[in-house]
């Protein structure tokens, strides 16, 4: 079926739609934004304290991101799909102790790590299948799963507590260890995320993600399989929410049964700041990564500054809310300059038509 | 295949005996259909009648109970909406379904996007051929747009471009000209005729039955779930189509009752909102139907909710019976005695999970008041008397207007705002996606209430209504009021001419 052109192709171009162009300016700026912010905060605490950009501030500031990067990276891809996994911070502490609990029996490494994404994947198979098959809200499922997770993990732990004297030497110390002020585990978040994005983009699979929590009843009449697509999306964040427990282990080597309490705001608070929409269909994981990095370089900064860590928890929360506000102003002006440019290309059409 | 006659040309798709129940309702009884190759077939049939639901039975949505789909003459079994696309049947429906923050081009090819080595996505062959199907049907969107903020002519654009990247055999459109007027309708028509002649099987479903004349070759009637009968379109005519769909003859479809207008009651002035509508003034009076016509996205609904005070306005005067009203307040506007009826009943109209009683009482919450405490009692009585004077058709009024069809729902809406009294009422769209059945009795209530002194401001994209109704007619052409015609002289000639910019 080849359709010859119907109607009379228009002689003059309309202007092809710089809004599209805008839009997609403003949400790659989004990102660029937040960078900027990171930068700035950098080269201020920098001018207030020389010693700040030592080899040991990178790296320590690069550490103290890294659980974070990757925990969002797996937040992100839910958040997408319009859902959300509050349960991040209890798979991370029942999947760190299980790895402790496994190399202080004398295991290797690598299936200590292994072990801690497989059950990092239990988890989120639980929560992808309970989310896509019982059309519940993900907020309340995930809220469930989170003090079920955090209650096994209880029980299990007791008051038990593993310290790094109880690991293998090799593990801590690739822990702290690293190329120059490039941490080992810095390394393995950046790989973990450069993956990430690069399905999210090049696979239909992943583009299937924004599509779905863009419009769901479109993604279902498009033939998409919405409920394997979720369970994916909560796979993939608890394999990247158990990894991070697994490192987690390796980077403080002190994990009891509190480990993570509470570490799922923080998550969405980075995701949501990196400019990942709340409600689906828009966002990236490197914006959710450049969450994360600001959110926890907060920590590092105050202190560098000589302003008391109290105000940690306020400044982050006022960055959320900026943010928020930020992109409702944003969208805002882009719905304007769209809609002045749709009355001004229509006015360029009928100019034609008289 | 009972119905394949001898030497007719083998049907691409077809229902052998389908039907189909959900829960104790049954949608369809025993329907057999036949789209042959290049021709346009139309289905026809009141709200409720189970088009929608043999929509989606050949769209793979719903499975049939019994009976069967025939695809090039053999059975076939849909599991899911890809594998009607895979067997290249594709549905546009009456809301075109695209993904609000993917481009173009990405809703055009999302779940079969072309692929690279190792499954990875082609972006830049999927921008390509988006900018040649763009081109095929003329028009000139930008691929990498996002589809968010496009005009619904422009989404079913989308669609189109979506059904022709797959090679399309059969194409079902699902009201596809509900929200669209004139040239876009048009368009609309130009492309799928062209389809026709290519020897693409097309199943057509419109309410505006001139539509339906203008297009089709063939047109297949169902009334309750049953099927009534298949037709060529040639030596039919509207009321007999009519007659097969209601079952019965049906009262004049525009009842014009003849009023002498009283004075004026609504009175807009210079009302601009930047980028959206610029000066535009009109008067109307007491007993006055006045009709809004214009192509959709010249500002007609804009204006409306500005005038009612959703949506602010950035210079111009508003007066209602002499009082002054106040920019961006509908509730001071709703005090003053104006009632706005919204275009989207299910998104602003209504609140679909709530009961027919409770959605009529919503805009009286205020005056069902006793000692600072809802009156249940008040509130029941006020929602039954309107329910009943509407003649809205339900089984209890606590049912969730959802359970209600689109021609009732609208019932309820225009019931809900009836109910305050309104000295001037705005109706957006008063009849889109309703049954005729239905229409007649909505424009006969329009009829009674100009005739108690409503001023009403109707808006419709159907310009038939707008003729049959209004006293005067305004139309609206990007932003701006570009005629006045008097009811005498309203000709759809004239009407378009102005809406589409052409001096009258």
């Amino acid at each position: 079926m080849t359709v010859t052109t119907p109607t009379p192709t228009p002689a003059t171009e309309v202007p092809s739609s710089n809004g599209a162009r805008l839009v997609d300016r403003v949400f790659k700026m989004r990102e660029l934004a937040i960078l900027v912010v990171f930068l700035a905060m950098i080269a201020i605490t920098q001018a207030g304290n020389s010693e700040f950009l030592s080899e040991q501030g990178i790296k320590d500031l690069l550490l103290n991101a890294t659980i974070l990067v990757l925990v969002a990276t797996g937040q992100a891809l839910v958040v997408i799909t319009r859902n959300v996994d509050l349960s991040v911070g209890s798979t991370l502490g029942i999947s760190a102790f299980a790895a402790g609990t496994y190399l202080q029996g004398g295991g290797s490494s690598v299936v200590a790590v292994l072990l801690a994404v497989a059950l990092g994947i239990g988890c989120g198979l639980l929560n992808g299948a309970l989310v896509s098959l019982g059309q519940v809200p993900a907020l309340v499922v995930t809220l469930g799963t989170l003090y079920i997770i955090r209650g096994v993990d209880s029980i299990w732990v007791g008051s038990r507590q593993i310290t790094a004297a109880d690991l293998p030497g090799g593990f801590v110390d690739f822990g702290s260890g690293g190329v120059f002020a490039v941490p080992y585990l810095a390394l393995i978040a950046l790989a973990v995320l450069v993956a990430t994005a690069f399905c999210l983009k090049h696979l239909g699979g992943g583009r299937e993600l924004y599509a779905l929590g863009s419009n769901p009843e479109a993604a279902r009449l498009a033939g998409i399989p919405l409920r394997r697509r979720i369970l994916t999306a909560y796979t993939v964040c608890g394999a990247l929410t158990g990894l991070a427990g697994a490192l987690y282990l390796a980077r403080f080597g002190n994990v009891d049964s509190a480990t993570g309490n509470g570490y799922e705001l923080t998550v969405v608070s980075a995701v949501v700041v990196g400019g990942v929409v709340f409600t689906g269909g828009s966002g990236s994981v490197y914006g959710a990564a450049l969450g994360a990095l600001l959110l926890t370089s907060i920590n590092s900064v105050l202190p560098a500054l000589g302003v008391s860590s109290v105000w940690v928890m306020a400044i982050n929360g006022f960055l959320l809310v900026l943010a928020i506000a930020v992109d409702r102003v944003v969208a805002l002006r882009v719905a304007r300059a769209l809609r002045k440019r749709a009355v001004s290309s229509s006015n360029g059409r009928s100019g034609r038509r008289a | 295949m009972t119905h394949a006659t001898d030497s007719g040309p083998t049907p691409v798709l077809a229902l052998d005996g389908v039907s189909k129940s959900f829960g104790a309702v049954r949608a369809l009884r025993g329907v057999s259909l036949e789209l042959l190759p290049g021709e346009v077939h139309a289905l026809a049939g009141e709200n409720g009648a189970g088009k929608s639901t043999l929509i989606k039975i050949l769209a793979g949505v719903h499975r049939p109970d019994a009976g069967r789909v025939l695809l090039d003459g053999a059975a076939a079994a849909f599991h899911g909406p890809a594998d009607a696309r895979d067997a290249g049947i594709a549905v546009i429906y009456q809301e075109p379904t695209l993904f609000p923050d993917l481009s173009i081009a990405e809703n055009i090819f999302m779940g079969r996007q072309p692929r690279r080595a190792l499954g990875l996505l082609d972006h830049r062959a999927m921008l390509t051929a988006t900018a040649a199907l763009m081109a095929r049907l003329g028009v000139a969107l930008d691929p990498e747009r996002p589809a968010r903020g496009l005009s619904i002519a422009d989404q079913q654009i989308v669609e189109i471009a979506k059904a022709l990247s797959f090679d399309a055999r059969v194409l079902i459109m699902d009201e596809p000209t509900a929200a669209l007027t004139g040239s876009e309708v048009a368009r609309l028509f130009a492309v799928v005729r062209t389809l026709r002649e290519q020897g693409a099987a097309v199943l057509f479903i419109s309410h505006r039955l001139e539509e339906i004349f203008a297009i089709a070759q063939r047109v297949t009637t169902l009334r309750d779930g049953a099927w009534i009968a298949s037709e060529p379109v040639d030596g039919m005519t509207e009321d007999d189509l009519v007659r097969r769909m209601v079952g019965r003859d049906l009262d004049e479809l525009y009842p014009k009752q003849d009023v002498v207008p009283g004075e004026v009651a609504l009175s807009v002035r210079r009302l601009t909102r930047e980028g959206v509508f610029t000066d535009v003034s009109f008067e109307v009076r007491r007993g006055e139907i006045v009709g809004l016509a214009g192509l959709v996205g010249a500002g007609r609904t804009e204006v409306a909710r500005a005038v009612f005070g959703v949506d602010r306005w950035d210079g111009g005067e508003v007066d209602l019976d002499g009082r002054r009203l106040v920019n961006g307040a509908p509730s001071v506007a709703m005090a003053a005695g104006l009632a706005l009826v919204p275009e989207d009943r299910r998104a602003q109209g209504l609140v679909m999970g709530m009961s027919i009683e409770r959605n009529i009482a919503l805009t009286g919450l205020r005056t069902t008041v006793r000692a600072g405490l809802m009156d249940r009692a008040a509130e029941r009585r006020r929602s039954v008397d309107w329910a009943v004077r509407l003649r809205v058709k339900h089984a209890r009024i606590a049912d969730a207007v959802s359970t209600l069809s689109g021609g009732n729902q609208q019932k309820v809406v225009l019931a809900k705002w009836l109910a305050t009294g309104p000295k001037v009422l705005i109706v957006d769209e008063p009849t889109r996606g309703i049954d005729v059945g239905t229409k007649a009795e909505v424009h006969r209530l329009l009829g009674e209430l100009a005739a108690d002194g409503v001023a009403i401001v109707m808006i419709s994209s159907d310009l038939p209504e707008i003729l049959g109704m209004a006293d005067r007619v305004l139309v609206m052409h990007e932003g701006r009021i570009a005629a006045e015609i008097p009811r005498a002289e309203a000709t759809e000639e004239a009407v378009m001419a102005a809406a589409t910019g052409r001096a009258a």
